[in-house]
């Protein structure tokens, strides 16, 4: 050390007699506590070493007098997890949605299997609680495009909706002001008609004129009440219950360019109990039928 | 003109026609865009000299220290500090409010390109010209030695600025390798190679022509920084580029090998940019504004030597039940935990210097930001290896939980040593006798300091909720909750954390004017208003 030691008059503690810009440093030991707490860490992984997968050797590794293995750990979790759940998995395939929903014990197994399937598969579109968003039905609600049965539910979750599925529930609305099918003030006067069935039209000019491109262009899938099929999945013009909107601009541009929204098939997705599962799911949430 | 001056206006000129070139036969839009703002460097480069040196040496090439380049890299510290800070609140906003700044037309507003953006101009425009600054100004007193190399410093402050505007703008167009805090890519991390190397000849040059027996320690950690970040550098951007003449290149590694180099050099980046970097600060600026000597000497010794040997080690951690091995991920927990007396060896010389000066912190608030700075460190150096245990980092990992750790580290830790330190170069620098106010300090103190608690308390919670939410279970051992949901109960923390972001924000504007009012020489009337601040012993 340095000849230049010197008393800090403050602490009484020697410096280390080096100087630089001012700044001197105390000559005070390692703190004990901070010592042993570091030599205890050392200690501890060494055990941990010993005892752990930890060094890594030419072809292989230590693996330790545990021999622990995270993927062997995972492995085992899954198969439990499976053998756990198998017993009500075929219960679950097997039964038709009916026979869940009669049986109180497999109904509360296949509402929780549903709801976590909904949670990861459909609430990306329909929403955490299926309360739907613009363009993805509502499925709490007593509306439904296709059918609100257990069976329909069922099966629009199988086959999809203009889904890649050879049965897909399909059916295609025409781009009519894309398409040129028709002209845009016919499409404006369309719009006041769509209007008028809800009884919000304020132009009966408009609706008086567009009566018969109604029942040339929309009758033969809306109905000529308006009031939609299920087996073309028409959504009701009459009600306030919109997907996409009800205000004219927006039926201006669903009639302009069409929607034709798309749900994926799940079959072959999802196993046949998730599938039976979410149907009752859906169903209970309020609107089924 | 010296004729140092006019070879460095050639090599620019030289280097120009290069990037012209480059440009004129770019195979993309993005590499020609590029190479203009290099040329635009060089040629900047050429002027700035014309005009310093137009009516010969200016006064401060015969001054004992450069003191210049210093003052450059205060200045642009806190012009960096706040661009940064600002992205910081907006990425903080967009993730509260999706729709508010979502703007679909405009793609360098997206989240994914300014979140790099804000990274990167904390860690390496802010902390990078922090840490420059400050060592330029260390390594000479602390050395008795003007800076080594002549202009040379001065390339390695344009020359980093150059590098962080291609970096900038690259994160903005798109451009990026994907590589975690080094998405520049190949033709950005080669200028960044010259530079580094660069940085380190001008500290060891200075080191060597030093006129003290002894290197101090501040200088020690400043070395190890510069050292082993250029290792990390070079590691980690290895790649082969696609074409010469466009942006995109393709990295030397790929699978879990990638991922481990990755977080090798990730973790590193924090352990030898933001930890032994900014501890280089902590030890000068400590001792210099407590005006105590450093508590202990052999401490000082044994900690930077344990860190330096078992931070290289921890960056696995971060890859905790992964395609990593075990063996692997073994190593990386146990070095951690073994990180962390060297790390608190630090906090405790940093607090400690303070035994005898205690009462200072009362009435100065640059040394309460200091103090306050260590403590952080000593939190989040406590919290890391905590963390890094494969039980917790079960819950923690992927969650906010992380994002708050990173935080109280920058925030408390990089941010307020940092403000601490450039507080005390400020009138030292511009040779005033003390800071335009300190009244304002306090008030950049409080409002920063709830700042990073909203941020760091509001993180803390979200994320252990995300991971307990994550990993909850029925009776049935599906999923308690989707992931929308998580998301859903993130939103209130998510909203003051963005509020605690604009408080860190404000704090640093009222900096700024603080600075700036004092660099101008103003004194503002208040009361207290003694002298603190110790004069730069020149």
């Amino acid at each position: 050390m340095s000849k230049n030691r010197e008393k800090d008059d403050v602490s009484g503690v020697e410096t280390t007699g080096h100087e630089w810009d001012g700044i001197r440093e105390l000559d005070n030991p390692l703190p004990r506590w901070w010592l042993y707490i570091f030599y205890a860490t050392v200690v501890w992984s060494i055990g941990y070493w010993v005892v752990m997968p930890a060094w890594p050797l030419v072809n292989d590794y230590t693996r330790g007098v545990l021999g622990h293995s995270q993927r062997l750990d995972v492995d085992a979790a899954i198969a439990s997890l499976k053998e756990g759940r198998s017993a009500l998995g075929e219960k679950l395939a097997k039964a038709t949605p009916q026979e869940i929903e009669a049986d109180p014990e497999l109904q509360q197994a296949a509402l929780a299997w549903g709801r976590s399937a909904f949670g990861d598969n459909c609430a990306t579109c329909h929403g955490g609680g299926g309360g739907g968003n613009v363009g993805y039905p509502n499925l709490n609600d007593d509306i439904w495009l296709w059918g609100g049965t257990l069976d329909d539910i069922r099966h629009t979750l199988k086959v999809g909706i203009r889904s890649t599925h050879p049965e897909t529930r399909l059916s295609a609305m025409p781009a009519y002001g894309r398409d040129e099918l028709l002209e845009p003030g016919q499409i404006r006067d369309l719009a006041e008609y769509v209007l008028n069935l809800s009884g919000k039209s304020t132009d009966a000019e408009a609706v008086a004129r567009a009566a018969p491109l109604f029942v040339d262009n929309c009758a033969a899938c809306h109905g000529e009440d308006g009031k939609g099929l299920r087996e073309f999945g028409s959504p009701n013009l009459t009600d306030a219950d919109w997907l996409y909107g009800g205000d004219k601009d927006t039926i201006i541009e669903t009639i302009t360019n069409a929607r034709n929204g798309v749900m994926p098939t799940w079959e072959g997705r999802l196993d046949a109990p998730t599938i039976n599962a979410l149907a009752v799911y859906v169903h209970s949430l309020g609107g089924g039928e | 003109m010296p004729p140092g001056v006019i070879a460095t206006m050639v090599a620019l000129l030289g280097a120009a026609i290069i990037t012209i070139l480059g440009a004129r036969f770019a195979v993309d839009g993005d590499f020609a865009a590029h190479m203009w703002i290099f040329t635009a460097g060089f040629v900047a480069g050429i002027v700035w000299l014309m005009r310093r040196y137009a009516s010969g040496a200016p006064a401060d090439d015969r001054e004992t220290y450069a003191n210049d380049v210093v003052r450059a890299g205060v200045i642009a510290s806190m012009f960096w500090g706040l661009a940064g800070f600002l992205v910081g609140v907006v990425i903080a906003l967009q993730l509260a409010f999706p729709d508010l700044l979502y703007f679909p037309d405009l793609p360098f507003t997206n989240f994914g390109r300014l979140r790099p953006l804000h990274t990167s101009a904390v860690i390496f425009a802010f902390g990078g010209n922090v840490l420059i600054a400050t060592s330029f100004y260390v390594v000479q007193r602390t050395s008795k030695a003007r800076l080594f190399g002549g202009l040379l410093p001065w390339f390695v402050f344009w020359g980093y600025q150059l590098f962080i505007v291609v970096a900038a703008t690259g994160y903005l167009m798109g451009v990026t390798q994907g590589r975690e805090y080094a998405e520049p890519e190949w033709y950005a991390d080669l200028w960044l190679t010259i530079v580094w190397v660069c940085y380190l000849l001008v500290f060891v040059g200075t080191l060597w022509k030093r006129k003290e027996p002894h290197i101090y320690v501040a200088n020690w950690f400043y070395l190890a920084f510069i050292v082993t970040i250029a290792l990390l550098h070079i590691v980690n951007n290895m790649a082969v580029p696609v074409s010469f003449l466009g942006v995109k290149s393709v990295s030397a590694f790929s699978g879990v090998q990638d991922a481990l180099t990755q977080w090798w050099y990730g973790h590193n980046a924090v352990g030898f940019f933001l930890t032994a970097g900014f501890l280089a600060i902590m030890y000068y600026f400590v001792p210099k504004r407590a005006e105590r000597p450093v508590y202990s000497y052999r401490l000082s010794i044994v900690h930077f030597w344990s860190l330096i040997f078992i931070y290289i080690w921890a960056g696995p951690h971060h890859l905790h039940y992964t395609a990593l091995p075990e063996w692997a991920q073994t190593l990386g927990m146990t070095f951690s935990i073994m990180l962390w007396m060297p790390s608190w060896g630090g906090m405790i010389n940093g607090l400690m210097t303070l035994s005898g000066a205690w009462d200072k912190l009362r009435t100065d608030p640059v040394l309460r930001m200091l103090v306050v700075s260590v403590a952080f460190y000593g939190m989040s150096t406590f919290e890391g290896p905590v963390m890094s245990v494969k039980a917790v980092n079960a819950l923690s990992h992927y969650t906010d939980w992380t994002i708050g750790h990173v935080h109280s580290g920058a925030l408390g830790w990089v941010g307020y040593v940092s403000f601490g330190a450039i507080y005390c170069l400020v009138p030292w620098l511009w040779k005033r006798e003390r800071l335009y106010s300190l009244k304002l300090v306090e008030w950049h103190f409080w409002i920063s300091t709830i700042g990073i608690l909203f941020y760091i308390t509001s993180m803390w919670i979200s994320g252990i909720m995300q991971g307990l939410m994550w990993r909850a279970y029925n009776e049935f051992g599906f999923l308690s909750y989707s992931f929308v949901e998580t998301v859903e109960a993130m939103h209130p923390y998510y909203i003051i954390r963005a509020l605690g972001g604009a408080l860190f924000l404000i704090g640093a504007l009222i900096m700024v004017y603080n600075l700036w009012r004092t660099a101008r020489g103003d004194l503002r009337a208040e009361a207290g208003n003694t002298p603190l601040v110790p004069a730069a012993a020149e």
